[in-house]
């Protein structure tokens, strides 16, 4: 994912202000109003082009119900991160709204759940909390103002005498009222053009440990996940896609497959590389067993066989030349006269990694003419939105996209040329009127191609006489995520940051240092996963930085903080913690046991960690692992633990051969 | 197509299916039942798992024609089963879940485990969960809170 640079970040124009309705049944709406949604990736000379203000849905974000729930709509996908429990806590938090009462809602696709830094619909580059926490906080602030207001008129005091908790304004001399019942009076207020925030003090829910809203239903099977969508005369729809990425379809035989009952078509589609064979049929289990008896001969004339081996080779022979310089600091040439024991070189092999998140791909779309519905967990609603309408020939807002709860992603629901969207459309439009779920099975998935980039890395380093690296020269070689998409105009002198990230930004202080990379062009789609550059840079840099400080006979810990750049706090404030919180078990190491370390920051947040490991049974086992978090504001310290608790399994999943973990 | 009586959470259903539909997609697309899951077709991920005759069964690469008079037990009968519910309230006291698509599966073959086992080592935990694939990899907590179910049932 995409961070937006300081300089895009500063060129957002945050002024948004909040439009209130009252609903007829008493209730309070409230949409944030964005005045003009920017377009971060574009970035500097955009400022002129201000779309014409929208109307958007008066409920766009909360909805005080006469009953006292509070419906809070979440701008984001959840597909496990946790955002549909820690965007609500923020905005109840201002809000003052009682917690047991709080209803998340996840959007559709709209212009005002934009990505108010970003300016799409999405989730991405660890942007939800960051790039939300203020307009969550401001809606909620806001919105409880009107209510002070409303009740100050109603039971007749001051406002600023009047305190809210679990929604209800407490007035003085014990009057209250509830949330509901001046939810209507509320609507009417002026909407404050300022709002104080609360003080971090005065937090009730944001830095506490508040349990997920969305557990119980996920443990009881009641949660509905796009692929359980179901809709009234609904077609099931798979996909034959070709062996070799972007073949087409030469012909192919159908015989066998129209012979079982509930096959309703079998036709060609053209995918969103080359062509595919669909399969309609009235329930999932026809329409994959006749896509096993298709007979399909194919055209993969002039395309690659991307192989595995042949690549690799390729990759270590072009790592040994210098690609695109993404940074140098100083001068490297020192390098070539450096003796061989002074010399660390260093090569890494990274696989091509597929994300296989647990719910299969799926879309559902049903094409109405003029209009159509769409349901799919999408980490970037704006691009499938448009995609679908691209493809059915219709204006985006003709599309009513719903963003459906996800079995995980990981970056596989973020796809710039929205493919299994493409596919659900075609297949939808040729039968107008009929919803038509496209499933993805996990082969499809597997062999499916947008996979994390295989990559290779070749690192000199020259080791001065204080053991620190006198000059370090980086090569990177992979494909590029971004060009040939959307984001290429992100990418600047043909350095695709992604490719580069983790090491051209690189915190430690290299006094000559460059890096560069090679883009080779090959026949696999490749996509972000999971923190994107950072999962290949951040293993190779710290695994050398242990290599160094062990070369050196230090202390891998005050290794760091000599070689970290003095203006590096994060990182340096994350290093003391880890420090302070694994020193007792690390005094303690059992006989057969060593300790790792790793530091590292990405897309805002820095992570220090030390793991107790041995080998047993020839593999490598993890007794434990402290890992230190500097993330900003922890909104639910619950769900950070989570995340960082899983991810050592999730990140072991990349490193053991044969995805044993 | 072939009819096929089947005592599904205690209750007798009737269905008329290609003999080689896996009970998964008998439960999912025929019984509207979906809390069980798709996460694989080959019994690789531990997603699809339901209770055939008690046991810890993955329903994808199970045809219904081989199913016979068995009784099926899935997710949805777990909230009102006396082991089933301290394993899902355990599961929601230690915040297990994150996108939670594999935790029907994984309660599942919890839920056989504990009521094989009322209080399970360490290994026999490894054995019994270690065909469950939690791709957020949320498996310390779903140890934590097998301890805990367990600790509340004896």
């Amino acid at each position: 994912m995409p961070t937006a640079t300081k300089k895009q970040k500063r060129q957002v124009n945050r002024r948004a202000f909040l439009k209130v309705t009252a609903t007829a049944a008493g209730g309070l709406l409230v949409s944030l109003y964005l005045e003009r949604p920017a377009i971060a990736q574009e970035g500097a000379g955009n400022e002129q082009r201000r779309p014409p203000a929208k109307a958007y849905p008066p409920d766009a974000f909360i909805n005080i119900k006469p009953d006292g729930k509070v419906h809070i709509t979440v701008n984001r996908l959840e597909f496990g991160q946790g955002v549909q429990t820690s965007l609500p806590m923020i905005l109840a938090d201002e809000l003052d709204a009682d917690w047991s009462q709080v209803v998340p809602h996840l959007a559709p696709a709209a212009d005002v759940y934009k990505d108010p830094v970003f300016g799409i619909q999405m989730v991405g580059g660890s942007g939800s909390i960051a790039h939300s926490y203020q307009q969550y906080r401001e809606l909620g602030a806001k919105t409880r103002a009107m209510l002070v207001a409303a009740a100050a008129a109603l039971l007749n005091v001051p406002a600023d005498q009047c305190r809210t908790q679990a929604s209800r304004v407490y007035g003085p001399g014990g009057k209250s009222a509830t949330y509901a019942e001046l939810a209507a009076a509320a609507a009417l207020q002026p909407v404050p053009a300022e709002v104080k925030l609360k003080n971090a003090s005065e937090f009730r829910l944001i830095g506490k440990k508040v349990k997920r809203l969305d557990s119980r239903a996920k443990c009881d099977g009641s949660l509905k996940f796009g692929l359980d969508l179901q809709q009234p005369g609904m077609k099931v729809a798979v996909v034959a896609h070709p062996p070799v990425f972007a073949a087409r379809v030469k012909d192919f035989d159908d015989k066998e497959a129209r012979k079982l009952a509930g096959v309703r078509d079998v036709f060609e589609i053209q995918l969103a590389k080359g062509s595919g064979v669909a399969v309609v049929a009235d329930k999932f289990w026809a329409a994959k067993q006749a896509r096993d008896l298709l007979k399909i001969n194919w055209d993969s004339t002039g395309l690659d066989h991307a192989d595995s081996d042949q690549l690799r080779e390729n990759f270590k022979q072009l790592a040994k030349t210098e690609g695109k310089v993404a940074k140098t600091v100083g001068d490297v040439k020192s390098i070539a006269n450096t003796p061989p024991a002074n010399l660390i070189v260093a090569e890494y092999e990274f696989p091509y990694l597929p994300h296989a998140p647990m719910e299969p791909l799926n879309t559902t779309i049903r094409f109405d003419g003029d209009s159509a519905e769409a349901w799919a967990g999408s980490q970037f609603q704006t691009f499938d939105q448009m995609a679908i309408a691209q493809v059915l020939g219709l204006k985006p807002e003709k599309v009513t996209f719903h963003t459906e709860m996800a079995g995980g992603g990981f970056g596989r629901r973020a796809v710039p040329d929205s493919h299994v969207q493409r596919e659900a459309a075609t297949i939808a439009k040729r039968f107008r009127g009929t919803p038509i779920k496209l499933i993805w099975t996990r082969e499809d998935d597997i062999r499916g191609g947008y996979y994390r980039p295989m990559h290779a890395h070749r690192v000199e380093v020259a080791v001065g006489a204080d053991g620190f690296p006198s000059a370090w020269r980086h090569v990177i070689v992979g494909q590029s995520i971004m060009a040939g998409t959307p984001f290429a105009m992100m990418m600047k002198d043909g350095i695709d940051p992604t490719t580069v990230e983790g090491v051209a930004d690189t915190n430690y202080n290299l006094p000559n240092f460059q890096v560069s990379s090679h883009n080779p062009t090959i026949n696999v789609p490749v996509l972000w996963w999971r923190s994107v550059g950072n999962t290949h840079t951040a293993y190779v840099m710290e695994t050398l930085v242990e290599e160094l400080a062990t070369r050196a006979k230090t202390d891998p810990i005050a290794y760091r903080r000599k070689l970290l750049k003095p203006e590096a706090k994060k990182l340096r404030a994350a290093l003391d913690l880890l420090d302070e919180k694994s020193a007792v078990w690390r005094r303690r190491l059992p006989a057969g046991h060593a300790v790792g370390f790793a530091l590292h920051e990405s897309f805002g947040t820095a992570v220090a960690c030390a793991v107790d490991v041995s080998i047993t049974n020839q593999r490598p086992k993890i007794h434990r692992a402290t890992i230190a978090v500097d993330c900003g504001v922890a909104v639910n310290p619950l769900t950070v633990e989570s995340q960082f608790q899983a991810g050592v399994g999730f990140g072991l999943s990349q490193l053991m051969a044969k995805g044993e973990i | 197509m072939a009819t096929y009586k089947l005592t599904i959470n205690g209750q007798a259903k009737e269905v008329t299916v290609d003999p080689s539909t896996p009970l998964l997609w008998v439960l999912r697309e025929e019984l509207s039942m979906t809390g069980t899951k798709y996460g694989c077709g080959v019994s690789a991920c531990g997603a699809c798992t339901v209770h055939v005759d008690g046991v810890a069964t993955r329903s994808c690469m199970l045809p219904i024609s081989l199913l016979g008079n068995r009784p099926v037990v899935t997710i949805e009968a777990m909230a009102s089963d006396p082991v089933g519910r301290v394993v899902q309230d355990a599961w929601v006291e230690k915040d297990v879940v994150q996108c939670g698509y594999c935790q029907s599966g994984q309660i599942m073959s919890a839920v056989a485990l504990l009521k094989s086992t009322g209080k399970p080592t360490e290994t026999n935990i490894e054995e019994s969960m270690g065909g469950n694939i939690c791709r957020c990899a949320t498996y310390v907590r779903i140890r934590e809170a097998i301890n805990l179910a367990s600790q509340r049932l004896s």
